[in-house]
């Protein structure tokens, strides 16, 4: 049970202001720009909700954001299960458990822009490993630069790469923090691998699971960087998401109405999804 | 059990591979690189290596980014270790809100903060400083600090508050000497994941750098563009950006499943 004490504000009192220097100021300019209109020199003049509505019904905006779910849903139905099936495989004790570990958390500390580099590289057609496996060991013309559905399995490929991990160590925490006694019941009961799957291993992995795809879910949501540098969001438009296109309208062309209104409707949409995740795990956390 | 192994021992494989061609790239010669396909460096050569740990632009790119990165980290568990107290162990008016207010800004996509962030930056006279990147980082990363402390401190039962004033201890001499070691792990854990999202973060650090703070990430987008058959340079650079990383992690490999389980297992 938790004290009743008002004076906790003061503990929270400094990251409440730094946070809030972070994003109220910003958060406020882009309000700001959202319905203005400038012809530059500073000046400005009122422009209502005509950005959003712009935005809302231009067709480059539901491209780009169909783009986007379609590949936060491709990501999250193959890294979930992918990464719930390699931790189950884990060993659970031993030398082979920390070297799993640091090898598997490799890729989540490499900077975007070098993920993105380095499948670039990997990719080449005629120098790349990959690139040139595709093409000159099995035969098939593979080049991301060229063509749109190659250029989409291989931004799905590196990110499977890149965050199949964080499913996996999560995973792996909510497995070995199941108690022994669990298995030997299931055992004296008889149960199917597949019982113990469903009744013993998936349950216990409930919470940690609503974290893995809540982060999944917000941090592919907002993915940039790692694209940008392997596609540049081509070839066409093919490739270009939510913030590459975001980042164009902005510092491409400078159009900042449109950009702030769209950064808005953007966030907003993020913030929904995940709360609907968060609350599921607070649910999750007052039943335990 | 022998099938069982070969899943993560495949994966590993699957992880391992585009990195070796990067590690295998970085120590080729432009002209190997150029002539064709080779699974193996044919002539090894280190002039990549040399010419990054030679050239201020270069190498300034990987001090900077690790005096933001520390700054950051430091920053934000400071500020953090109070804050995820007052949540594990009290409650307060608008508690649960403000919590979730701060989860909101982990969620905010980078991308709508950039423009932003370089207006309020250049405004208040931070533009092109370490300082400017470390605060700007501090947006996502002081809401997972907290998060992650939050967890590690509510396994520690309050018992071990109240026999702490029970026997005198006043509150700070209390939290630093019995409290921190008690959770040390969980400090630990959230300084990797602060110094992690800091170092692997790009957009916002080069956004609010030109000269002066630039880091490696954006030292590298120079290279690629500019000459974009210099492979072997690029690969050097990101091969070096791969080490701080394995070596943080070595550090806290037994409490890193924990410790992405946000101290919820």
């Amino acid at each position: 049970m938790k004290t009743q004490n008002q004076r906790a504000w003061w503990f929270v009192t400094p990251v409440l202001l730094l946070v809030a220097f972070n994003a109220l100021i910003p958060m406020m300019t882009v309000v700001n720009y959202s319905v203005q209109e400038t012809f530059g020199d500073n000046l400005f003049f009122w422009q209502g909700l005509d950005w959003f509505e712009q935005v809302l019904t231009s067709e480059r905006f539901h491209n780009a954001l169909g783009r986007q779910f379609l590949f936060t849903f491709l990501i999250l139905i193959i890294e979930v299960p992918l990464g719930i099936a390699i931790a189950l495989s884990m060993p659970k004790k031993g030398p082979w458990v920390p070297f799993c570990l640091v090898t598997m958390a490799l890729p989540m500390l490499i900077p975007w822009n070098v993920v993105g580099a380095m499948w670039n590289i990997f990719t080449l057609p005629d120098i790349g490993l990959l690139g040139y496996f595709m093409n000159h060991t099995l035969g098939l013309s593979y080049d991301m630069t060229q063509d749109p559905f190659a250029a989409w399995v291989t931004i799905i490929v590196m990110d499977v790469w890149h965050w199949t991990s964080l499913v996996v160590l999560l995973a792996y925490a909510g497995l070995v923090s199941i108690p022994n006694a669990y298995y030997q019941a299931a055992e004296i009961d008889g149960a199917s691998n597949w019982a113990v799957f469903r009744f013993i291993q998936l349950p216990k992995m409930k919470t940690v699971l609503t974290i893995a795809i809540l982060l999944r879910f917000m941090d592919s949501f907002n993915i940039y960087t790692e694209p940008f540098v392997l596609t540049g969001g081509g070839p066409g438009n093919s490739t270009t998401l939510l913030s590459i296109d975001l980042v164009k309208i902005a510092l491409g062309q400078f159009d900042l109405g449109p950009a702030a209104a769209m950064s808005l409707i953007y966030f907003a949409i993020t913030l929904f999804v995940s709360w609907l995740f968060y609350t599921l795990m607070t649910l999750n956390d007052n039943k335990n | 059990m022998r099938l069982k192994s070969l899943v993560p021992a495949l994966y590993i494989l699957f992880l391992m591979l585009p990195i070796y061609w990067l590690v295998a790239m970085s120590f080729k010669t432009t002209n190997e690189i150029l002539a064709g396909f080779s699974l193996f460096p044919q002539t090894w050569t280190f002039e990549n290596y040399t010419e990054i740990l030679t050239d201020p632009t270069w190498y300034w790119g990987y001090i900077n980014s690790i005096i933001y990165v520390t700054m950051n980290t430091v920053i934000s568990v400071m500020v953090a270790l109070p804050a995820a107290y007052a949540f594990s162990r009290y409650s307060f008016v608008g508690d649960k809100q403000l919590f979730f207010w701060l989860l909101t800004n982990r969620m905010a996509p980078a991308a709508v903060f950039a423009l932003p962030f370089f207006q309020l930056y250049s405004a208040v006279g931070l533009f092109d400083t370490h300082l400017a990147v470390a605060l700007a980082h501090c947006l996502f990363n002081i809401p997972l600090a907290v998060w992650i402390l939050e967890g590690f401190m509510s396994g520690v039962p309050k018992e071990l508050d109240e026999t702490a004033y029970v026997d005198g201890y006043s509150f700070p001499r209390f939290f630093v000497t019995i409290f921190l070691p008690a959770i040390k792990s969980g400090v630990g854990v959230a300084a990797f994941f602060c110094f992690m999202f800091s170092w692997v973060e790009m957009l916002l650090s080069k956004t609010l750098t030109a000269v002066e703070a630039k880091p490696i990430a954006a030292v590298m987008t120079r290279t690629a563009s500019s000459a974009g058959y210099e492979l072997g340079l690029l690969a050097a650079a990101g091969t070096l950006t791969i080490i701080p990383g394995a070596i943080v992690i070595y550090f806290v490999r037994n409490y890193i499943a924990k410790g992405f389980a946000l101290g919820r297992v």
